[in-house]
């Protein structure tokens, strides 16, 4: 009966984030367009440098990742400020499946929605510059995958308390965690170039981690990887179950304050 | 079987930072002992100014507000300690809400919600395209819900309310800012809603007083964090009929105080309308009439309409507040 509902009302708060893909095709632009001429421009300065093949793959990669922490920081740590404003988080407080499943449907609907986006890029990347890409093993790929899509989520899930916490300033994070993440999570050359205590600290962000390990998957005899694959698999996992946990106590903390303050969740 | 909301004592504070607007930083006591007893099956109203603490009292009974002290319960649940009994049992529906998601249509909104309570989604589908027909949206069901009116959205909201079929109902001011046609839709809606369920209970705050006294069944008037009365309308109105009520048209008049110092003339609120002055009167006794059409015509005035008239609920809450609503939502906001 609790997992019917809870199954339910994740269903329930995925759709509008699936569905708006096909009803806003402004994301064509912001989501498609502007990552490839951000992957264009890293494509050009490395076969410039005459650069080995890989380097565009690697490029192409972190275009299609973009995606992800844009979707996360957007429209998961940012999403309960939006909602709060348009009188949605009061609703979703009083219904009777509480804030966690909605929180999860958020994610889920995002994460899907994304993973489309960022495999039109990785096509349309391959299809342009000809990149090298191929998956040395499918289970690890999709393993890494999914562990990298848990520990993000759940990432964006603490966020959206925190930010909630944080009200107006909610923007300004966002804005200011965005472009430093490219740089410390390697999105357009290997992290391991920014020296293995630099690549463990970025670490803390899943992206690092997950895009490190499928890199090791799809260029196994090429990419400097920051740690032996078998250990960022453990290292995700373990985020992944670290974030989901401080995502519901977050989340708890938050409803909490929010009935004691009675500043949170209304549209004062 | 318990009352389906029961309150006791109950009092809610709010600090607040210290500012220009309040630089004394001291809490704000926006419900002050309110205790309240409302029947399942009632339609129950809650009057107050802007300020006087409806809206509190509704988020602390439905769970998203604790109070500071004193006790809330809906249908016998204590909304401190089991607010998920009380969540499996209520809905809540506010006056220019913007909920949801302008890119899906009413019927995928509507679905969304119903989701959140657990229905199936043949069971829901079958329950929104119902429901849609009673408040008369179901031609604008695959309609997106940023291309509704607001009295289109206002109804939605009420569907999204009644989806989960819930024994009670909060509605916190339903018709503010809706034209008159829409208003009266929604208040029909809620009136026929109720007749269908006996067993069900609403609670509806406004400031409208018409709203109060043509829907409810009780009414409690809320000043200042402070239920002042609490009875049906009619009980009411006739607790504020200590003496004579009279309506007068008069050319336009530049102020009324002549009229107040009349001896017998308890209160005048004057309002202009199309370049002429209407004049509520309240009167010690019907005689008393007499002293102001000789005021008036002392003041080269015409009369174009005398009326004398039975008390309203308004002149109830005049009697109980000591001044208009509008007044008290002026003072309110000047606060």
């Amino acid at each position: 009966m609790r997992a019917r509902r809870v199954w339910y009302a994740v269903r329930g708060r995925a759709y509008p984030r699936t569905v708006g893909a096909a009803r806003e095709p402004s994301w064509i632009f912001y989501d498609l367009a502007l990552p490839i001429l951000g992957v264009l421009a890293f494509v050009f300065v490395y076969r410039a440098l005459g650069a080995p093949p890989q380097f565009t793959g690697y490029v192409i990669m972190g275009g299609a990742t973009v995606a992800f922490w844009m979707n996360v920081m957007w429209n998961m740590a940012a999403q309960f400020y939006w909602e709060k404003h348009q009188g949605n988080l009061e609703l979703y407080m009083m219904v009777p499946c509480g804030l966690v499943p909605i929180l999860l449907g958020m994610a889920a609907g995002g994460a899907v929605a994304t993973t489309v986006r960022a495999a039109v890029v990785v096509g349309v990347g391959v299809l342009l510059f000809q990149a090298p890409l191929a998956v040395s093993s499918w289970p690890l790929f999709a393993l890494i995958f999914a562990l990298g899509l848990v520990a993000l989520y759940g990432l964006g899930m603490v966020f959206s308390s925190l930010f909630l916490l944080w009200g107006r300033e909610a923007w300004h994070l966002v804005g200011l965690l965005q472009e430093p993440v490219y740089l410390v999570s390697g999105f357009y050359f290997p992290v391991r170039a920014l020296g293995l205590w630099v690549g463990m600290a970025a670490s803390l962000i899943p992206i690092t981690l997950a895009l490190d390990g499928l890199r090791q998957v799809m260029f196994p005899a090429f990419h400097p990887g920051l740690l032996p694959l078998a250990w960022e698999v453990g290292g995700l996992a373990l985020l992944a179950v670290l974030f989901l946990f401080l995502a519901l106590r977050m989340l708890r903390f938050m409803e909490q304050m929010a009935r004691q303050e009675g500043r949170l969740s209304f549209r004062w | 079987m318990p009352p389906a909301i029961e309150t006791e004592d109950l009092v809610r504070t709010f600090r607040l930072r210290r500012s220009r607007q309040h630089p004394s930083g001291a809490p704000v006591v926006a419900l002050d002992g309110v205790s309240l007893e409302v029947q399942r099956g009632e339609l129950f109203g809650l009057l107050g100014p802007n300020g006087a603490g409806k809206t509190t009292l509704i988020k602390i009974l439905v769970t998203l507000l604790l109070p500071t002290s004193g006790r809330a319960a809906v249908e016998g649940f204590d909304v401190r300690t089991q607010a998920q009994q009380v969540r499996e049992r209520i809905s809540m529906v506010s006056g220019g809400e913007h909920s949801g998601y302008g890119l899906l249509t009413v019927r995928e909104q509507l679905w969304m919600f119903s989701q959140f309570y657990g229905i199936p989604s043949g069971e829901a589908l079958a329950r929104i395209d119902r429901l849609l027909q009673v408040v008369g949206l179901y031609p604008e069901r695959h309609r997106k819900v940023q291309q509704l009116s607001t009295g289109m959205r206002q109804k939605m909201n009420l569907a999204r309310g009644l989806l989960s079929d819930p024994s009670v109902v909060f509605l916190d001011e339903p018709t503010v800012g809706l034209d008159v046609g829409a208003a009266r839709d929604i208040r029909a809606y809620i009136r026929a809603w109720l007749a269908d369920r006996p067993d069900r209970t609403i609670l509806l705050t406004t400031h409208y007083m018409s709203e109060a006294e043509e829907l409810c069944d009780r009414v409690a008037i809320i000043h200042k964090g402070k239920i002042v009365a609490c009875d049906t309308p009619a009980r009411l109105k006739r607790a504020a009929s200590g003496g004579s009520y009279f309506l007068v048209d008069t050319e336009r008049l530049d102020g009324a105080d002549f009229l107040r110092r009349l001896p017998g003339v308890a209160r005048v609120d004057s309002t202009e309308r199309d370049g002429q002055t209407e004049l509520r009167l309240r009167l010690a006794e019907d005689g008393a009439i007499a002293g102001v059409v000789a005021a008036l015509t002392r003041h080269g005035r015409h009369i174009l309409r005398l009326q004398k008239i039975e008390p309203t609920l308004e002149d109830a809450f005049i009697t109980l507040v000591g001044q208009r609503l509008e007044e008290a939502d002026r003072e309110a906001t000047a606060e």
